[in-house]
């Protein structure tokens, strides 16, 4: 099997630009196979135009996220749901 | 644009050549994927057209093999901004393997094993501009950069030139693609730029 | 709350090698927000013609104000590390963006026992953790399992020796994949199971366990935690993809 992927870890970044809650440490669920677990493992292919995070159980593509230079682009249609930890309110 | 940093090159370089906007030569030949590579044994390997009525035309392995080949060497041009100069393919033309087929439909949506798609006017695949290829600088393709067989487009940036083709479903609408859809041009024109969508 | 992250510029304001091919680079950032042990930061380089790329580094050390601390491995071929560990000079801007990350971040408030397992560079964002602990003057009992290729390729060595001598609590055991210093009994071999139940702790102590090193090794080892007992929600990794040049 080759490995050529990171983890979801990378994501802090990009995603950062976006948001004001970090991503990767929310619990993601897979459309495909139902897998749920942190943005931070899934397995993160960024040697593309863009990044693309895969499904730790089913390679299933959960994220993806391109970055033009005055624009950026996510999609989230393999991700069911997000829970976001948030502090007590 | 970010600062300079101070001494930074990008590797090797060649000045002389006219690129497309943007562009930087490479040497070397960058691994891009936006997934595993997939393993397709060449026994159960199939290459499929399907035409906007459903007709379908399939090539085993064999059968790709035993049509005439050609060897194009072409400039291919990545979005992420390198292009490389003077690459030898051997494959299959695309006018050759749409000779037999029947059909009205104006686009294209390229399927892959892997899961990967892609999107073009069906025009841009005929006339000598594209090919199915097994081969690079004569050797056989290798899994990383597509192999079995590869789509080969090079007048397109370079995401368009699928790896690991599957099939082609030929569509009177267009669709997007695995890229298309989330950010790149439709189109994907190097001298023109048209890197992300409004580009 | 976090703002919304925007690149600032650093300045190389000191450099030291840990070994012939990764050095430290420390870089003042003006309005450093601070950060946690175990968060990155991305890293942007831009040549005269417009080519950009970047990469994530992990954070070193604690932030001490205004200044931070990269330790950068040159990996073959990798453009962005060669021109970190080699040409970078003392005084050179550079692009930067940071602090990211909230998963693989350790606090140094939490008292629960940390077991710490590195390999190669993944030592950096756990040793982050160990000099946090040290600063925090945290009890938390911490195992540091660094498996590393031969002596010669040690980040850190002498203050890792220190701090486990001087540190209550801290434990560190070095494994060697190569070649090992004279003196050392285990001959050399990739890290095992036995080594997790040699110097790790039993899962009932219910640590909180980093792993951080190439994809490979990270798989491995967090598969070989669970097959021991520790419950995969203690688990958090860090994997080094292809990118990391």
């Amino acid at each position: 099997m080759t490995q050529d992927y990171q983890d979801g870890n990378a994501l802090a970044g990009p995603l950062a630009e976006l948001f004001t809650v970090d991503v990767t440490a929310a619990t993601g669920r897979c459309v495909s196979c139902g897998h749920t677990g942190r943005v931070a493992d899934l397995r993160v292919y960024a040697q593309a135009p863009g990044w693309v995070a895969r499904c730790p159980g089913c390679e299933h593509v959960m994220l993806r996220l391109v970055r033009s230079p005055d624009a950026a682009w996510l999609d989230l249609q393999g991700t069911l749901s997000l829970r976001v930890p948030l502090p007590p309110a | 644009m970010g600062i300079v940093s101070p001494g930074f090159r990008r590797r090797r370089r060649d000045d002389d050549v006219e690129l497309p906007p943007g562009q930087y030569l490479t040497q070397d030949f960058p691994v891009l994927s936006a997934g595993p590579t997939p393993n397709i044994p060449l026994d159960r390997w199939q290459f499929t057209i399907s035409s906007e009525i459903g007709q379908e035309y399939q090539w085993t392995w064999d059968e790709l093999l035993e049509l005439p080949a050609e060897e194009p060497t072409v400039d291919i041009h990545c979005v992420t901004k390198w292009s490389k100069l003077g690459t030898t393919w051997r494959g299959v033309s695309l006018d050759l393997l749409m000779e037999e087929v029947e059909t009205t439909a104006d686009y294209a949506l390229v399927h892959c094993y892997g899961g990967y798609t892609t999107n073009l006017p069906l025009e841009d695949l005929l006339d000598g501009k594209a090919w199915v290829v097994y081969e690079y600088e004569g050797s056989e393709l290798a899994p990383q950069h597509g192999g079995p067989a590869r789509l080969l487009v090079p007048h397109l940036y370079f995401w368009k030139s699928a790896k690991w083709v599957r099939g082609i479903q030929l569509q009177e609408f267009d669709e997007p693609g695995f890229w298309e859809s989330v950010g790149y041009h439709n189109y994907g024109d190097p001298w023109r730029e048209e890197r992300y969508a409004g580009d | 709350m976090n703002a919304r992250l925007e690149w600032r510029v650093a300045k190389l304001s000191g450099v030291h090698h840990e070994t012939a091919t990764a050095r430290t680079l420390q870089l003042d950032v003006p309005g450093w927000p601070g950060h946690l042990p175990g968060q990155h930061v991305d890293v942007r380089l831009t040549d005269e013609d417009g080519y950009s790329t970047q990469r994530s580094y992990s954070l070193a050390a604690p932030a001490d104000g205004d200044r931070i601390e990269l330790t950068v491995q040159r990996v073959k071929d990798g453009e962005v590390s060669e021109y970190l560990t080699d040409t970078f000079s003392v005084g050179d801007p550079v692009e930067l963006r940071g602090p990211v990350g909230g998963w693989f971040v350790w606090h140094p408030s939490r008292t629960a026992p940390v077991l710490l397992v590195a390999g190669g560079s993944g030592i950096v964002p756990l040793m982050a953790m160990v000099r946090a602990r040290r600063q925090a003057r945290s009890r938390a009992p911490f195992r540091l399992l660094y498996s590393v290729r031969s002596p010669s390729d040690q980040f850190y060595a002498s203050e890792l020796r220190r701090l486990a001598r001087d540190d209550g609590g801290l434990d560190v055991a070095t494994l060697y994949t190569r070649s090992v210093p004279t003196g050392v009994m285990r001959p050399p071999r990739r890290i095992g199971v036995a080594d997790l139940e040699m110097y790790g702790w039993p899962p009932q102590f219910e640590p909180t366990c980093f792993v951080c090193g190439p994809t490979g090794f990270v798989e491995k080892v967090a598969n070989s935690l669970v097959g021991l007992g520790h419950d995969p929600r203690r688990i958090r990794t860090e994997r080094f993809g292809p990118t990391g040049g």
